[in-house]
């Protein structure tokens, strides 16, 4: 018999595993039944997931670690056994602004549009506005952390507020922002409005970063531990299916459903291609890895991402470094479930649990327990790395 | 005490409202609009804010509670530990509720509760009146088939009646199915009489 597991999620493209391993039967073949709760703001998502309404949700990979660690409300542990992707989102500002800091069009390069960003907010009538979709997302943390690494202070030269992922036309055309961080298919939405440009994606901020997660209450995943495994592997088999260019656009045709992601299909396949229109009317600009779903293991949960997500959260939302908290944080990624359930499976595993994130410059050979592993670049655009070993060190060297 | 209802159904608000009415020293305000919400709140100031759990607001609202220097008192979802049932039950009913620091802890409950009740009740009538709906439409499809074959075939009402009933009773359908299925067929053979 069929075992049904309920997933929460938010209307996303990068909630895309999960729905097709529905859609496309892998989990049928591995006994699961999908069914899905659409909700429009995370804080649902997560009431749902940790009041029972679901078993397992899409979620931001910084707010599983804040729920964890008891941040603006009681403790709730979470356990994140897979990475849903890495990046995803684009970086898109009013067409004012982006004739200030983008004039040539394009998609710029982190530092020059950071320079000229910066020239700008002196010029700026007001400080300029930048909308995140949550104060515990990776949108936050990497608009952050590319505006410090350019001598903007994110907390005293902008202003940085919140905005629901399906209003950032409305807000960027409404004026009630200068900018945007979010994910697809929302830029392009706004783009197709003529509301806005993208600039830049922040895959050219940190070359891996870590974007959505799927988390799990970790009382819950010891009670299904069998059924989440089994979700593993059907979600592996739908990130292979997603990445194929033979499937983008049944991908995007399904997706693009109403009770999914409820959008034009021709803007999902943007996301999915790696191609995206950068303004309205313009040439399709093809930015490879713009998403990253399946290769190099990027579905394993690196110890050393959820470290990198705490120092963010210390560095920016004043929590104060605390090793305890720190080694909660980092055990909120659960490599040994991953490994557990791949485990004499067609999909290489990474020998170490954590790396140095960022210190990846060509192409490397890493030891795998199972397979073989080759991994690309994963720079920060200015060139820092972090090794979880030496967070404190690397959070005092931050501008 | 000072209650925001905000709920982008106007109805389901009104119904919320109404409930709030017979509590002492109770002042509320209901915002439907996404626009000016958080103007609207600070304007307002409210000790307890009823949110609708799928309203599209919610994070921003909590962003605005979080980081708002405007607000006298922090508010927060209401997350006293030992209140987890009560959270429960409004997260079932589709509630949430943001209290202000230091509020009187015995007059939330009762607050929370009568909200519940009301958002299921909402669920309750909206189920009523989609099955009453159902039930016009699957009326009139009755009706309309009655007629075809009356016509087509020249029986009268009673007899049109009882042949869909017995046609319902061999193939162990419901009469209102077995009309609808006289309708489409009638469509797709482009009856038009």
């Amino acid at each position: 018999m069929s075992e049904r597991l309920k997933i929460g999620f938010l209307p996303l493209v990068d909630a895309a595993l999960p729905i097709l391993a529905q859609e496309h039967g892998f989990a049928a073949e591995q006994g699961l039944t999908l069914e899905f709760v659409r909700d429009l703001s995370w804080a649902t998502v997560l009431d749902r997931l940790l009041y029972g309404h679901s078993d397992a949700a899409h979620m931001l990979a910084p707010l599983a670690i804040a729920t964890t660690l008891g941040i603006g409300r009681p403790a709730r542990a979470l356990s994140v056994p897979f990475v849903l992707g890495l990046n995803g989102n684009a970086i898109t500002v009013s067409n004012a602004l982006a004739d200030r800091i983008q004039p040539e069009g394009g998609l710029g390069n982190a530092v020059d549009v950071g320079a000229r960003l910066k020239a700008a907010i002196s010029e700026h009538g007001r400080k300029p506005r930048f909308g995140v979709v949550h104060r515990h997302s990776s949108h936050n943390y990497m608009l952050r952390y590319w505006l410090a690494a350019c001598g903007v202070q994110p907390e005293r030269d902008v202003d940085i507020v919140t905005v629901a992922p399906p209003f950032a036309a409305d807000a960027l055309e409404a004026g009630e922002i200068d900018g945007i961080c979010v994910g697809e298919p929302w830029s392009s939405v706004a783009v197709e409005r003529g509301a806005g440009r993208i600039v830049l994606t922040t895959a050219q901020i940190w070359r891996r970063g870590v974007e959505k997660v799927l988390a799990v209450p970790t009382a819950r995943l010891e009670e299904k531990r069998g059924a989440i495994e089994r979700l593993i592997i059907a979600m592996r088999k739908a990130g292979e299916h997603f990445v194929d260019p033979a499937n983008w656009d049944t991908n995007a045709a399904i997706l693009a459903r109403p009770e999914y992601v409820g959008a034009d299909p021709a803007l999902i396949l943007r996301a999915i291609s790696d191609r995206l229109r950068l303004v309205r009317g313009g040439e399709l600009v093809h930015f490879p890895d713009f998403m990253f779903q399946y290769r190099e293991a990027a579905n394993f949960p690196w110890v050393s991402q959820a470290a990198w997500l705490y120092a963010q959260m210390v560095r920016w939302e004043g929590q104060g470094f605390d090793p305890d908290a720190a080694r909660a944080a980092m055990g909120v990624f659960r490599p040994d479930v991953y490994r557990a359930a791949l485990t004499g499976r067609n999909s290489p595993l990474p020998g170490a649990s954590s790396k140095v994130e960022g210190g990846i410059g060509v192409p490397l050979g890493v030891g795998a327990a199972q397979g073989r592993l080759v991994m690309s670049p994963d720079r920060f655009f200015d060139g820092k790395t972090f090794d979880p070993e030496r967070l404190e060190e690397y959070l005092a060297s931050l501008p | 005490m000072r209650i925001a209802i905000v709920d982008e159904s106007a109805a389901r608000a009104a119904i919320i409202q109404e409930g709030l009415v017979d509590i002492d020293d109770c002042e509320t305000v209901v915002i439907t609009d996404r626009k000016g919400l958080i103007a609207a709140i600070a304007a307002f100031g409210p000790d307890i804010v009823l949110m609708d759990l799928g309203n599209p607001s919610r994070d921003v609202l909590e962003e605005y509670f979080v980081v708002s220097r405007a607000l006298a008192k922090p508010i927060a979802m209401f997350v006293d530990e030992s209140d987890e049932e009560s959270i429960a039950a409004s997260v079932d009913a589709g509630v949430s509720a943001y209290v202000v620091d230091g509020f009187a802890k015995n007059r939330i409950k009762p607050l929370l509760d009568l909200a519940v009740r009301r958002f299921n009740a909402f669920s309750r009538l909206e189920n009523d009146l989609a099955e009453a709906r159902g039930q016009l439409a699957e009326r009139t499809n009755i009706d309309k088939a009655k007629r075809l074959l009356m016509n087509s075939r020249g029986l009268t009402e009673p007899e049109a009646y009882k042949e869909m009933r017995s046609q319902a009773m061999r193939s162990s359908k419901r009469i209102a199915d077995v009309a609808e299925a006289l309708l489409m067929a009638e469509e797709m053979l482009g009856g038009g009489r």
